[in-house]
């Protein structure tokens, strides 16, 4: 029997603000261990929590920007479970009135997105970090710093609307494009800034209950997502192709491996024993807070991304590409601004990106040195077909590293664009004057002899003449000897 | 509403507590009292009373500013029953085992 599987996601977002979720510790990463830490977030007795404004705002954003329902008021929980990263014995999440319910993340290219359906978003506290065991002697223990414990957390969690690990892949990366679009995170998975754990569950294909699902925790990268799911799903086909059951679990997944782990079964199934935190008052959102945050939405990238394809005539593709970052459809728009639109589109593609790629550095960095309008202009020149491809590439190779505009630098480096006719006539006429046998069979109708004269004109030029022009040159030329005008005289050597 | 043996057992298991056999019912009767106790607020009548409303919005929200009152390490630490390096020394986190 064929199996489909069924798989949900739970998604962790650390959100970027400057202190933690309920105290006044600072929530920066990096700091030496158990320094970012006080009464409150390490649970003494006494002490007393109060949500953060900023964790609050950055939760309705996202909210709002996946078209959830916001819950005018929500309630703070607690949720209790021992273990050595957790100082309280209980973590401050939201249970049964989540701040931000519904909603959905479009995910793939302008006008081809599929939503997948969300169940809820909401605001807790992040645990410490605990270290591998160690092992001296013959005792075990971990370390644990508790610098992360109560920093801000979106929890997302997704309907089962996902059928292969792929999916889940493209979902996660839409997600973290989105939270950096929004500015609530950084979303680097490297750092636990964006944590992913799944349920999994394989049913006969077409059945509409769902089989036994298991956990699997800390796919902390797209690779892993991606691959973890598909161990899981690749062990529970076996077992149930063998005619086995599958066992309820909580898994891990070591993508360095590729190797499954149970970190508890059914047995050991946790008893978290919520209630509402007597300590937090209810979370109000009131309508005005709600709308400055709507007003302060920024332009969503799946709404931008059609916006480009619809004004300037990108392909969906490209849109999409130049849509992967907030500050990169800025640029990009800057740039089309002044020059054209397609062109730029080409340029921000290929060039910029590739220079982002090579130097490892930010749009941001890369806009400092070549601001937009700059790189625009450029392009302007290249679209007027006054500087050809090639040297247009050189001067944006010169741009990256010195001042000054396209013809400041063309004259720094003593090249003259010969963009003008009035520059390459003299050229072409002396090509034609060197190859009379190659002008004899253009006028007998062979447009590969055509190439290759552009070719020769390109040449001479040093590749400073754009080959459009050069071509339109020739083609005049040849179209005036054919109609039994006299050559003018090149004005070196000639036939 | 009376408490089982078995429910004490479990109560204690999830809160990591040790109770020894012989102490079972005695904590089975308090517990079941104290549910008795709480139990009273059902009889009242409560229909149109707002629940209890705490402070407005505005007061309960926190600015987004680190305000300065972290401990050290050394006073965070000098709570822990061991620490080593900065960090608090706990038993091992469970490593996983094969399915
Ligand atoms: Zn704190």
């Amino acid at each position: 029997m064929a199996h489909e599987a069924v798989i949900g996601l739970e998604c962790h977002i650390q959100l970027r603000t400057r202190g933690k979720m309920f105290c006044g510790c600072p929530a920066e990463f990096g700091a030496p261990p158990d320094t970012n830490v006080c009464p409150v977030c390490l649970g003494l007795p006494g002490a007393l929590p109060r949500a953060n404004r900023a964790a609050v705002e950055a939760a309705l954003r996202l909210g709002l920007a996946l078209g959830c329902a916001i819950r005018e008021e929500s309630v703070f929980a607690r949720k209790h479970y021992f273990y050595p990263d957790s100082p309280k014995n209980y973590q401050i999440t939201q249970y049964d009135r989540p701040l931000c319910a519904g909603g959905s993340l479009p995910v793939g290219e302008a006008g081809g997105e599929r939503r997948y359906d969300l169940e809820r978003l909401h605001l807790e506290e992040d645990t410490g970090k605990s270290s591998h065991p160690v092992r001296a002697g013959d005792r075990a223990f971990s370390l644990v710093d508790f610098n992360r414990a109560g920093v801000p957390l979106l929890e997302l969690v997704t309907q089962p609307v996902f059928r292969e690990p792929a999916e889940c892949a493209a979902f996660l990366a839409a997600l973290r494009r989105l939270v950096r679009w929004l500015g609530v995170s950084d979303g680097d998975m490297e750092k636990g800034q964006l944590r992913c754990d799944a349920n999994v569950s394989l049913r006969p294909a077409g059945a509409a209950a769902l089989g036994v699902k298991t956990e699997l925790k800390n796919l902390n990268s797209i690779r892993g997502v991606e691959r973890g799911l598909a161990a899981e799903i690749a062990r529970q086909r076996l077992l149930l192709e063998g005619g086995g059951v599958v066992g309820q679990a909580t898994l891990s997944y070591d993508v360095e491996h590729d190797r499954l782990a149970v970190m508890r079964s059914k047995e050991d199934a946790h008893d978290y024993r919520y209630f509402p935190e007597p300590d937090l008052p209810v979370l109000r959102v009131v309508g005005a807070v709600l709308e400055a945050a709507r007003a302060g939405l920024p332009e969503l990238p799946w709404t931008r991304a059609a916006r480009l394809v619809g004004r300037y005539g990108l392909s969906a593709h490209d849109a999409s590409v130049l849509c992967e970052q907030r500050e990169l459809a800025d640029y990009y728009e800057a740039c089309a601004a002044v020059a054209d639109e397609r062109l730029a589109a080409n340029w921000v593609m290929t060039e910029v990106l590739r220079v982002l790629h090579e130097r490892a550095g930010s749009i941001g960095e890369f806009a400092a040195r070549v601001p937009a309008v700059r790189l625009g202009g450029l392009v302007a020149r290249v679209a007027a077909k006054e500087i050809p491809g090639p040297l247009a590439k050189q001067v944006f190779g010169w741009m990256l590293d010195e001042e000054g505009g396209v013809d400041e630098l063309l004259a720094r480096h003593g090249v003259r664009a010969m963009g003008a006719a009035t520059d390459l006539r003299p050229l072409v006429l002396e090509v034609l004057g060197e190859h009379a046998a190659a002008v004899a069979q253009v006028l007998a109708g062979s447009s590969r002899t055509l190439d290759f004269l552009v070719g020769q004109v390109m040449k001479k030029s040093r590749g400073q003449a754009a080959p459009q022009v050069v071509r339109e040159l020739l083609e005049t030329e040849f179209a005036r000897r054919a109609a039994g005008e006299s050559p003018p005289r090149a004005p070196r050597g000639g036939p | 509403m009376a408490i089982q043996r078995d429910e004490v057992r479990r109560i204690a298991g999830l809160a990591r507590l040790e109770i020894r056999e012989e102490e079972l019912d005695r904590i089975a009767a308090e517990l079941s009292s104290v549910l008795d106790y709480a139990g009273a607020l059902k009889r009242l009548d409560l229909a149109g009373c707002e629940p209890l409303s705490f402070a407005p919005p505005a007061a309960a929200l926190r600015a987004d500013e680190p305000d300065g009152r972290c401990l050290t390490a050394e006073q965070a630490l000098a709570m822990a029953p061991e620490a080593e390096g900065g960090f608090f020394l706990v038993p091992p986190v469970i490593e996983g085992q094969d399915p």
